[in-house]
């Protein structure tokens, strides 16, 4: 069983390496595919900490994948330079913020935003909640909509373009790097750098669902009352809760400006918050593999349909064109995938767990 | 002063249309404790089809006077959405009614998705002009301007309310309504049908969105598949506002809502010195309901249950 496992690991790690390879022969397109699905694997990932541990349904996350990419946008993009005269003589040759510190940057700014926004809504609970937070992504958005005056601090509508990409150890990511006659284009660079990312998180987050933290988060989630009167501090579990997933958010944010290399308010729209929640849940609540399935499923299947859907279009006369199709296609997925399994494709296997081990 | 005048009827007409739109969200949440986010796409299923129906009725029964014409579409309309509406129960939300609560919540989603694509391909993408079918002069108030139209939002809404609350308070249906609300089970011993008592929420619930679906698309003269959304989601921070699951607190979240859209962003402007402009009257909605939330998290008129484990 022991070693079966690790054979699973070792090949999956090692298909996970050479997929973008084998895509990359197909063209950049599929290989982005795959970098948004990483994307959108830390996201659900994030919100995974607060819905599924700890049980807060939250419906505004992407006001923290925002903010992680306005952080970046802002920290390496000629934007701050070009409209505040005294920020462009404290740095002549604009602001390129290296990696090492977007990263930990975007976490914190991330973490606290998550933790202000949680302290007003912790006497809240369930749907109070869930429209608290959807209105706080809300607010967050038409903040960065109408920020362009009287200061122009996130340039409207327009939103930010010219965003530096990242270079790891001199290595430009938004070049194609040649290693002896074989080529890694800048997607594929970029794959292996989200690839990284994830699985750190993914180590981050199991080893926080073990710990007593993650305890004590499902605790909450199962009853507050009762985790309170076990000793827990349930508001700074719920607070703690809040930061840590905001920060999986904000690094996700910074990453998807690099990697975009232009952010607009338009990339943050409630739906956008809605589909990580769907991802969530459809994947199973609280599991971490099915969190991951979830996040894969919706962001890459319907980006691979895509591809398939131009000659529906022609059938169809135009009315059904892709993106259309990419929405129904969800729509359907998230209704029957629910009906189905209202536990989620790849359940967490909590339930009755203790009960089967005394016997 | 005209200008204070003219906000508050504004914002009169826009908060009757939320309270239509807030009561069949609370009236769902009072009995099976979900947020139906679909709601929005009922109105506007409701608004879309009164649009072709009064495009057909126009070229079919030229002469007609516009008042018919209107009123033939909404009830056409009313129909539709209620069937929908009823539909949508059956499909996604019944079979889920014992499952995790996240579950039905992720398919109401899917849901409004699945409905406002369908509208795309049904209607097409474009804004549709709506017909304006009463007289456009607007009568004078002591200095502010209400059209017909938005007197008879007025009127509609109050006669609408008048129904649902004797509907509620007087009638077998009202009662078993109020009693499935209260405990599913002991309602279903005493005799009460929760499956029939649902279907029937949902369909009162639909035409009244409808009601305020076709009023919306008659008050702004547009219509399109994403008209549903905005307005959704205000009318549900109007129930919560109320107090969700409390029929007059929907009423009273609507209307307090609206006036607070209407003259906030007629004011801020100036209060603000032109910092902060009107666009900011979307989050308004959003902060009051935070502040409120912060202050009695049981919303105005909502009772303080205690939590139930």
């Amino acid at each position: 069983m022991k070693q079966n496992k690790t054979l699973v690991f070792a090949v999956s790690a090692v298909a996970l390496l050479v997929l973008p390879l084998i895509l990359q022969s197909f063209g950049n397109a599929w290989v982005r595919i795959a970098d948004m699905a990483l994307l959108y694997v830390l996201l659900a990932l994030g919100l995974n900490i607060v819905v599924g541990y700890a049980g807060l349904l939250d419906l505004g996350y992407v006001a923290f994948f925002a903010v992680g990419s306005y952080m970046f946008g802002l920290m390496a993009s000629p934007h701050l330079t070009e409209n505040f005269a005294w920020f462009a003589s404290m740095f002549p040759d604009g602001l390129h913020t290296p990696l090492w510190l977007i990263i930990p940057m975007g976490a914190a700014l991330a973490g606290v935003v998550g933790m202000l926004l949680g302290a007003p809504t912790l006497k809240l609970r369930g749907d109070y909640l869930a429209i608290v937070t959807l209105g706080f992504g809300e607010i967050i958005r038409v903040f960065m909509n109408n920020l362009d005056h009287p200061v122009n601090i996130t340039n409207g509508p327009k939103g930010i373009g010219q965003i530096d990409g990242i270079s790891l150890f001199g290595i430009s990511l938004s070049k194609t790097l040649d290693i002896g006659g074989f080529s890694l284009t800048s997607v594929t660079l970029y794959y292996y750098l989200f690839l990284a990312l994830v699985t750190v998180s993914v180590i981050i987050c199991h080893r926080l669902e073990v710990s007593r933290i993650g305890r004590a988060w499902m605790a909450i989630r199962e009853d507050e009352i009762a985790a309170k009167a076990m000793g827990i501090n349930t508001r700074n579990m719920k607070l703690l809760a809040f930061g840590m997933g905001a920060t999986f958010g904000g690094v996700s944010g910074s990453m998807f400006a690099a990697f975009q290399g232009f952010i607009s308010p338009e990339s943050f729209s409630l739906m956008e918050s809605v589909m990580i929640v769907a991802m969530v849940v459809l994947g199973g609540i609280g599991n971490l593999p099915g969190v991951i399935l979830g996040a894969v499923l919706l962001s890459a299947l319907p980006e691979v349909l895509r591809y398939v859907a131009g000659p529906l279009q022609a059938l169809t006369d135009g009315r059904l064109d892709a993106a259309i199709l990419r929405q129904l296609l969800i729509a359907l997925a998230m209704i029957i995938v629910m009906l189905l399994r209202p536990r989620g494709l790849w359940p967490a296997p909590e339930h009755g767990k203790a009960l089967t081990q005394v016997k | 002063m005209e200008i204070l005048l003219q906000q508050i009827i504004n914002g009169l007409v826009l908060g009757s249309m939320y309270a239509l739109i807030a009561l069949g969200y609370t009236m769902v949440y009072g009995i099976i404790n979900l947020i139906n986010f679909a709601h929005g796409e009922v109105l506007m299923v409701g608004a879309l089809t009164s649009w072709t129906s009064i495009g057909i009725m126009q070229e079919g029964m030229p002469g007609a006077p516009g008042w018919l014409i209107l009123f033939l579409s909404l009830i056409i309309a009313c129909v539709v959405a209620a069937t929908l509406n009823f539909v949508i129960e059956k499909v996604a939300y019944r079979p889920l009614r014992s499952a995790p609560k996240l579950a039905p919540l992720i398919t109401a989603i899917g849901m409004s998705i699945l409905l406002q694509t369908l509208a795309m391909i049904i209607w097409k993408p474009n804004y549709k002009a709506y017909p304006t079918l009463l007289p456009s002069e607007p009568f004078n108030i002591g200095g502010a301007v209400i059209s017909p139209t938005q007197v008879l939002i007025l009127g509609l809404t109050a006669v609408s309310l008048g129904l649902l609350m004797w509907l509620v308070n007087y009638t077998k249906l009202g009662r078993a309504m109020r009693a499935t609300a209260e405990n599913p089970r002991v309602a279903a011993l005493m005799g009460v049908k929760p499956d029939m008592v649902i279907s029937a929420t949902f369909i009162i619930g639909a035409v009244l969105a409808a009601v305020a679906g076709v009023m919306w698309a008659a008050n702004y003269g547009t219509a399109q598949h994403t008209m549903g959304f905005l307005p959704g989601l205000k009318a549900f921070t109007a129930a919560v506002f109320g107090g969700i699951g409390n029929l007059a607190g929907a009423v009273v979240g609507g209307i307090l809502l609206g006036l607070i859209e209407s003259i906030g962003s007629g004011y801020i402007g100036k209060l603000t010195g032109g910092v902060l402009g009107s666009h900011y009257a979307d989050i308004f909605a959003f902060i009051v309901l935070i502040i409120m939330l912060t202050l009695r998290p049981s919303g105005l008129l909502g009772e303080r249950v205690a939590d139930r484990a």
